[in-house]
C-alpha cells in the first residue's frame, strides 16, 4: 500500500490525502530549512578557509550550531516597520520569497521514485516558479520606500529576467536531450549516455558548456557573487533588505539560502545523473541513491562557495552585457548545435513528430 | 588575433580557473588568524590597558595625592580628593578613572613620580553597564593587587629606556 493510500484509509479520502501530502511536505521543509542552517555555517567556514581564517568555531563542535543561535537571536529581535512603507506589501515581499524558495522542492527527486509530486512538467514548474521569486525582492524594494532598496529591488529585476532567458535555452538543450521535462526522466536519461558508462550529462562533450553556463546562470538567479548587485554592500548597503529586520529579515535570508541550495540540487539533476552514480558500474549502485544526490549537492554547493570566495563582483554594465550579449547568443547557438547534432545522430527516431 | 585570443581566453574562462587555483591553494595555508579567546597573541611591556593603583611590598599605598595625573590627563578622566590621614601622610580619599572618557595615551603614568598609577597588560575588561566603567580607588587598588605582577616586570622590563 502507498504512504498516502494508507492515510486515505484511515482517515477517508479527503482529510487522509491531505494530511498525507503535508506529512510528505514537512518531510522535505523541515530537512531543507536544516539544510540551509548547515549550508550557511558551510558557506562560512569555506570562505574563512580560503582567506586563511578560522571561521565560527565556538558555538558547538566546530562551530556548527552558529547558524541556530543566529537565527535564535533574530528571533527574538523586534520586527521593524519604517514609517513611510506600505505595511502589507512590505511584510507580504518575505513571505513570498520564502514560500517561493521552498515550494520548488516539490518537484525534486532526491532518489528513485522519491519525489513528492511527480510533474511532467517539473522543469517547466521550477522555471515558472523561480520566476516569481523575483516578485518578492521587487515587492519589498518597492514597499520599504528607501532610494537603496528600491534600486536593489530594481536592479534584481533586471538582472533576473535577463538571465532567466539564457537559462531557459539551457533548459531547453537538456530537455531536448532527455525528450522530457519529468525530473525524473531527466535523471534516468542520463543513464549510461556517455561511452555507456558514465552517468550524466556534463561528460558529454555536447553538453558539457551547458553545465558550465547553467552553473553561471544560476549564480545570477539566486544572486550569489559575482553578480550579488542587489545586495551590493559597498554601494546599496544591502539593497532590498535593508529596511528589514529580525524575522522578516531571516524569511529572506532563508529563502535566498533555499534558492542556493536548490540549484545547487538542480545543477546534478540536469547534468550530473542526480542519484545516479558517476560510473554505471553495478557495484557502486550499492550505495544509497540518496547519497549520491547530497553528496553532488554538496560538491555544487562547494564551487558555489569557492566561487563566492575567489571573484569580485561586477559592476552592472559588465552584467547586462555578459547576460545580453555573451549568454543570450552563446545559450541560443548552442540550442541550434545540440538539436542539430541530435537531429543528424537519429537521436529523434522513436518520438512523436 | 589578439583580439581572437583574448575571447577565446575568456569564452575558457581560464584566468576564473586560476583565480580558483588560487583560492584552493589558500585552503591548505596555515591560518593568519588567532583563536582568539584561547591563543592570544603577544603583549609589549608598553602594552597600556586597564588602569591599576599599585602598594609598596609593606602594603603602603604608593600614590601621594600630588594630582600630576589628574593634571596632565587630556580627557580629563581622572578626578582626585585628598586630606591628610591621621598619621600626617597625604593619601587620597578619592581616586576615580572613567573609563569611558579615557584614551588610553598613559601620561597618567608617565607623569606619575612613585610608579603608582599605571596601565595594565589587560586588555578584556569589557563590562555590560556604563556605570561599571567608572572605576573608583577600590577597584583601582584592587586591579594593582591582581595584576602586581605582571605590572612589576613590564616596568623593570622597560626601565633602561625611562
Amino acid at each position: 500500500m502507498t504512504y498516502t493510500g494508507w492515510f486515505i484509509e484511515q482517515f477517508g479520502a479527503g482529510p487522509g490525502w491531505f494530511l498525507a501530502n503535508l506529512t510528505l511536505i514537512l518531510a522535505i521543509a523541515f530537512p531543507v530549512m536544516v539544510g540551509v542552517a548547515l549550508a550557511v555555517y558551510a558557506d562560512r567556514k569555506i570562505w574563512a578557509a580560503m582567506q586563511m581564517r578560522r571561521g565560527p568555531n565556538v558555538v558547538g563542535p566546530f562551530g556548527i550550531l552558529q547558524t541556530f543561535a543566529d537565527a535564535a537571536k533574530l528571533f527574538l529581535k523586534e520586527t521593524i516597520i519604517p514609517a513611510g512603507a506600505s505595511t502589507g506589501v512590505f511584510l507580504l515581499a518575505p513571505m513570498i520569497s520564502f514560500t517561493l524558495a521552498l515550494v520548488v522542492w516539490a518537484v525534486m527527486p532526491f532518489d528513485a521514485g522519491l519525489v513528492l509530486a511527480d510533474l511532467n512538467v517539473g522543469l517547466l514548474y521550477i522555471f515558472a516558479v523561480s520566476s516569481m521569486g523575483v516578485y518578492g525582492i521587487i515587492m519589498s524594494g518597492w514597499a520599504s520606500n528607501s532610494k537603496y532598496a528600491f534600486l536593489g529591488g530594481l536592479r534584481s529585476a533586471a538582472q533576473m529576467v535577463s538571465y532567466e532567458v539564457s537559462m531557459g535555452f539551457i533548459l531547453v538543450a537538456v530537455m531536448l536531450h532527455a525528450q522530457s521535462l519529468n525530473l525524473s526522466d531527466i535523471v534516468l536519461a542520463q543513464k549510461g549516455n556517455v561511452l555507456g558508462v558514465l552517468n550524466g550529462n556534463i561528460f558529454n562533450p555536447l553538453l558539457f558548456p551547458m553545465a558550465i553556463m547553467f552553473f553561471i546562470t544560476a549564480l545570477a538567479e539566486t544572486n550569489r557573487p559575482p553578480f550579488d548587485l542587489p545586495e551590493a554592500e559597498a554601494e546599496l548597503v544591502a539593497g532590498y533588505q535593508v529596511e528589514y529586520s529580525s524575522m522578516s529579515f531571516a524569511l529572506f535570508f532563508l529563502g535566498e539560502y533555499a534558492n542556493i541550495l536548490f540549484m545547487c540540487a538542480l545543477i546534478p539533476t540536469l547534468f550530473m545523473g542526480g542519484w545516479l552514480p558517476p560510473l554505471d558500474l553495478p557495484f557502486l549502485y550499492a550505495i544509497p541513491g540518496f547519497v549520491w544526490f547530497l553528496g553532488k549537492m554538496g560538491f555544487v554547493f562547494f564551487l558555489f562557495a569557492w566561487v563566492k570566495a575567489t571573484v569580485p563582483r561586477y559592476r552592472y554594465d559588465q552584467l547586462m552585457r555578459l547576460g545580453w550579449k555573451v549568454f543570450l547568443p552563446l545559450s541560443l547557438f548552442w540550442v541550434v548545435v545540440v538539436s542539430g547534432w541530435l537531429m543528424f545522430t537519429g537521436h529523434f527516431a522513436g518520438a512523436p513528430a | 588575433m589578439t583580439a581572437l585570443l583574448r575571447s577565446a581566453k575568456s569564452l575558457l574562462l581560464l584566468e576564473f580557473v586560476s583565480g580558483l587555483w588560487l583560492t584552493l591553494r589558500y585552503v591548505f595555508r596555515p591560518k593568519a588568524t588567532l583563536n582568539y579567546p584561547y591563543e592570544k597573541g603577544p603583549v609589549s611591556p608598553r602594552f597600556r590597558g586597564e588602569h591599576a593603583l599599585r602598594r609598596y611590598p609593606n602594603g603602603e599605598e604608593r600614590c601621594i595625592a600630588c594630582k600630576l595625573c589628574e593634571a596632565v590627563c587630556p580627557a580629563q578622566a581622572i578626578t582626585i580628593e585628598a586630606e591628610p590621614r591621621a598619621d600626617g601622610s597625604r593619601r587620597t580619599t578619592r581616586y576615580d578613572i572613567d573609563m569611558t572618557k579615557c584614551i588610553y595615551c598613559g601620561l597618567c603614568q608617565e607623569a606619575c613620580p612613585v610608579d603608582a598609577i599605571v596601565e595594565t597588560p589587560n586588555f578584556e575588561f569589557s563590562v555590560e553597564t556604563r556605570e561599571e566603567l567608572i572605576y573608583d580607588k577600590g577597584k583601582l587598588l584592587a586591579n594593582g593587587e591582581k595584576w602586581e605582577r605582571a605590572i612589576a616586570s613590564n616596568i623593570a622590563a622597560d626601565a633602561e629606556w625611562r
